[in-house]
């Protein structure tokens, strides 16, 4: 049956963007999949509620005097806590400015089965009043009130 | 009383933009030629109010006027005057007041230079214009009103603006991103504008080609100014982190850039007319989304917003309004409009409708990882983030089939497939630039990377088949010269916009291959190696005092092959009136193909400290490429075909292939 050369043309054309859209919508849904990171609090992390070896996000404030450094290399060791359980985290690098003893942190990385959260990432508050959503939220779950709740934008 | 003076502008700016929006239109309805052209004045009206508004602000923040809200919490009496200017839009209230200030701006720049439009057209522009003003006004003077004052208890001194924003970049990005952003305003106006008088044809796309231009090349600018404010201020060194803020932004530059490209196709062959009022409506739509994104504090924090949702419902009522109503309005006028139209598989029309398509696909995965993490906490299926590798999974490779089809694009013809000697032309350069590339990763790093290669090749490629596109214009003309003056400014604003992306691409690659980065810890006098033959010795650390700081700076001195370069002083500030929160002031040496960072971490013993050493190859390329692109867009604007009289069709226009795309 031969065809309009039009309607051919727009049948090539519907069928591209079909063909398109499935190939696109396939490989998004691999692609975020593989990179989402779910949030776990330190609690679930403690009841053995997160996955091991896969890369995760904790977070909580960080347990005071539980700072330790390496004294030849920037490995540093610190406890993350939301007052009712907490996880050791180790880390290799520079800390943000902000980081410090008793101040909300969120961490990305794995958990291993020694107990232990390797970090490959940590970020701590973007200004004084800021607390991660995530922490708050932990904090609030485990009963304790956070230190800081004011919120803060930074501009566009 | 100056600061009541202000808020009370504010109120009459609201006032002379209901005027605005209803007026006009009222006029277009009962063809009352008086109410049509009371737009003009009315716009002038509303921006002459909200600039007072403005001024009063300003003249709070100058004075140090404590008792206003937001310049307690924004400003400080040891604050460099320029970051006062800056601290205006430093926070909320004052951001909306910007914003409001730029589209009275570009309503009034609408009614000025857009004179010789029919007179409905212009009427329902500025009405339309108007509407987005009472929205915005609304919304700042009910839900956030920059004039808010204390008037006991009048703190002594402010909170200080924010150190990160303490930076000339933080001074003018924030305007040129606004500029951007709110001109997608008018794109949409002309399109709402031209659904309601059912004259879609070319004209309207030639009317709203310039300032769709404007909006976006002050968009880029804005982006690529944020990228670079990023880079040295956040001291991470990185330059894109596919942050929620940073993608607000990005989303109506993708779609705009759509927008700008499809607008051709409309002016020049009468085609995609539905879908580009479509985009032009998206456009805008995503600029309202960040907004609401941004401002709404969905993104801190889901609670946050449920905590106190005036606002974020504020703008999410105002999104669905714009939305609603333009796709309303687009359902019962558009598909009238629909006509058939034939084209080749190479044409340009082909190829500009693939990029049109790429660019939307590559605008809604941005979207889809941008909300993904605010729908599931909304819907509390858990907080989840996506990270940079989703975003750079599936940018990365729609932006590698961009640029094969922007060396393509640009020298095709309207309609039809092109000849077969061009298609020789093509494989030379395809050829030239597939040897270029290997060159060159492997002169510069002595390693082979795929990424780099393949960055290379994408670079060559859009040079040499731009070439082939000059050559091609110019194949008739009795010398190079001549026919090199007789191409428009557009086409060679095309060519610089794309030679940007070029080099954006190059640069993106070039780094995310070849860069170095090392975090130590040093001691006092202590040498340590980088890549490429670079070293850096740790000299010391000495005190400083600045003007609303303190802190430290460290002495570093670079070398290459062992050969003393120069001295770089990396620093650590503490703001008084932010006592807790520590600044990193990172020490760039600056160059074309290579950037030395160092970053002060953290003092870890005695004599030593964290230090961040990272040598970036081809960074400033990124940049490079987002000023040619708007350079692009500024010399396509020069063309003088948009200062004709507006009376002229598409008819009287002369014919020829020296009309280009931008």
């Amino acid at each position: 049956m031969a065809m309009h050369p039009l309607r051919k043309q727009r049948l090539a054309i519907v069928v591209f963007i079909l063909l398109a859209a499935a190939a696109a919508a396939a490989f998004l849904g691999y692609a975020l999949r593989e990179n989402i990171n779910l949030f776990y609090p330190p609690a679930d992390i403690a009841a053995g509620k997160a996955p091991l070896d896969r890369k995760i996000r904790a977070g909580g404030m960080v347990a005071e005097g539980s700072v330790q450094r390496a004294t030849d290399s920037l490995k540093v060791r610190f406890v993350v806590t939301d007052y009712s359980a907490s996880v050791p985290v180790q880390y290799e690098g520079i800390l943000p400015d902000l980081f410090a003893e008793g101040e909300g942190v969120v961490v990305t990385g794995q958990l291993a089965a020694d107990g232990v959260f390797y970090a490959d990432d940590v970020l701590a508050k973007h200004d004084e009043n800021y607390m991660p959503p995530e922490v708050s939220d932990a904090l609030e779950k485990s009963g304790k009130s956070a230190p800081y709740s004011g919120q803060e934008s930074t501009g566009l | 009383m100056i600061v009541e003076l202000g808020h009370f502008a504010l109120i009459l700016g609201l006032c002379f933009s209901l005027a605005l929006a209803v007026l006009p239109m009222y006029g277009v309805v009962r063809g009352d030629v008086r109410c049509m052209n009371a737009g003009g004045p009315l716009a002038v009206a509303q921006c002459l109010f909200v600039t007072l508004a403005t001024a009063a602000l300003l003249y709070a923040f100058l004075s140090d006027d404590f008792s206003v809200d937001i310049v307690a919490a924004q400003s400080n009496t040891r604050l460099p005057t320029p970051y006062k200017f800056s601290a205006l839009w430093g926070g909320h209230e004052g951001s909306l007041l910007l914003w409001l200030e730029i589209l009275c701006l570009w309503t009034l720049a609408v009614a000025i230079f857009s004179r010789q439009l029919p007179r409905d057209i212009l009427a329902r522009v500025l009405s339309v214009m108007g509407m987005i003003a009472v929205g915005f006004f609304s919304f700042s003077l009910f839900t956030s009103n920059p004039f808010a004052r204390h008037l006991h208890n009048i703190p002594a001194d402010g909170q200080d603006l924010n150190p990160l924003l303490q930076d000339p970049g933080m001074v003018i990005h924030p305007p040129m991103l606004y500029v951007g952003y709110v001109g997608f305003s008018v794109a949409f106006a002309f399109a709402i504008a031209a659904l309601l008088s059912g004259r879609m044809d070319a004209s309207w796309a030639r009317w709203s080609r310039p300032w769709t231009n404007v909006a976006w090349l002050f968009l880029t600018v804005g982006i690529t100014l944020g990228s670079w404010w990023a880079y040295y201020e956040l001291g991470w060194g990185g330059w894109w982190f596919w942050d929620p803020v940073e993608n607000a932004s990005f989303l109506p530059w993708l779609v705009g850039t759509a927008l700008i490209h499809s607008l051709a196709v409309t002016e020049k062959r009468g085609a995609f007319k539905s879908w580009t009022l479509l985009l032009a409506i998206f456009a805008f739509s995503l600029s309202l989304l960040g907004t609401f994104l941004v401002r709404s504090g969905v993104l801190t924090s889901v609670h946050a917003f449920a905590a106190d949702p005036t606002r974020g419902m504020f703008i999410l009522g105002f999104l669905f309004i714009v939305v609603g109503g333009s796709l309303t309005l687009y359902a019962l006028k558009a598909p009238a409009q629909a006509r058939s139209h034939g084209f080749g598989l190479l044409s340009r029309e082909a190829l500009l409708l693939a990029n049109n398509i790429l660019l939307i696909v590559a605008a809604m995965t941005v979207l889809l990882g941008t909300l993904f993490p605010l729908v599931m906490d909304f819907a509390g299926l858990g907080k989840y983030s996506v990270g940079p590798p989703y975003f750079n999974a599936v940018f990365v490779p729609i932006c590698c089939v961009l640029a094969v089809l922007i060396g393509i694009g640009p020298s095709t013809q309207w309609k039809r497939s092109s000849t077969t000697s061009w298609l020789r032309a093509m494989v030379v350069a395809a050829i030239a630039s597939f040897i270029l590339s290997l060159i060159l990763p492997t002169l510069f790093g002595g390693e082979f990377y795929l990424g780099a290669t393949l960055g290379a090749l994408l670079f060559f490629w859009i040079v040499c088949s731009s070439l082939v596109s000059v050559r091609h214009k110019v194949r008739n003309a009795s010398s190079l010269l001549t026919g090199l003056k007789r191409l428009t400014p557009s086409y060679y604003g095309m060519l610089l916009a794309h030679l940007g992306f070029a080099c954006a691409v190059l640069g993106v690659a070039m780094i995310s291959s070849f860069h170095d980065e090392r975090d130590l810890r040093m001691t006092v006098g202590e040498r340590a190696e980088s890549a490429f033959s670079y070293e850096v010795r740790f000299d010391g650390i000495e005190a400083i005092t600045g003007a609303n700081y303190q802190g430290q700076r460290g002495n570093f001195s670079l070398y290459k092959n062992g050969e003393y370069l120069r001295d770089l002083h990396p620093e650590k500030r503490r703001y008084h009136a932010r006592a807790s929160q520590v600044m990193t002031e990172a020490a760039i040496d600056a160059g074309l193909f290579r950037d030395i960072y160092i970053a002060l971490g953290e003092p870890v013993g005695e004599d030593a400290w964290a230090v961040r050493i990272h040598v970036k190859p081809f960074v400033r390329w990124i940049w490079l490429g987002g000023v040619l692109m708007a350079l692009g867009g500024l010399l396509a604007i020069g063309d003088k075909r948009y200062r004709s009289s507006a009376g002229r069709s598409r008819s009287e226009l002369p014919k020829g292939e020296s009309y280009a795309k931008t």
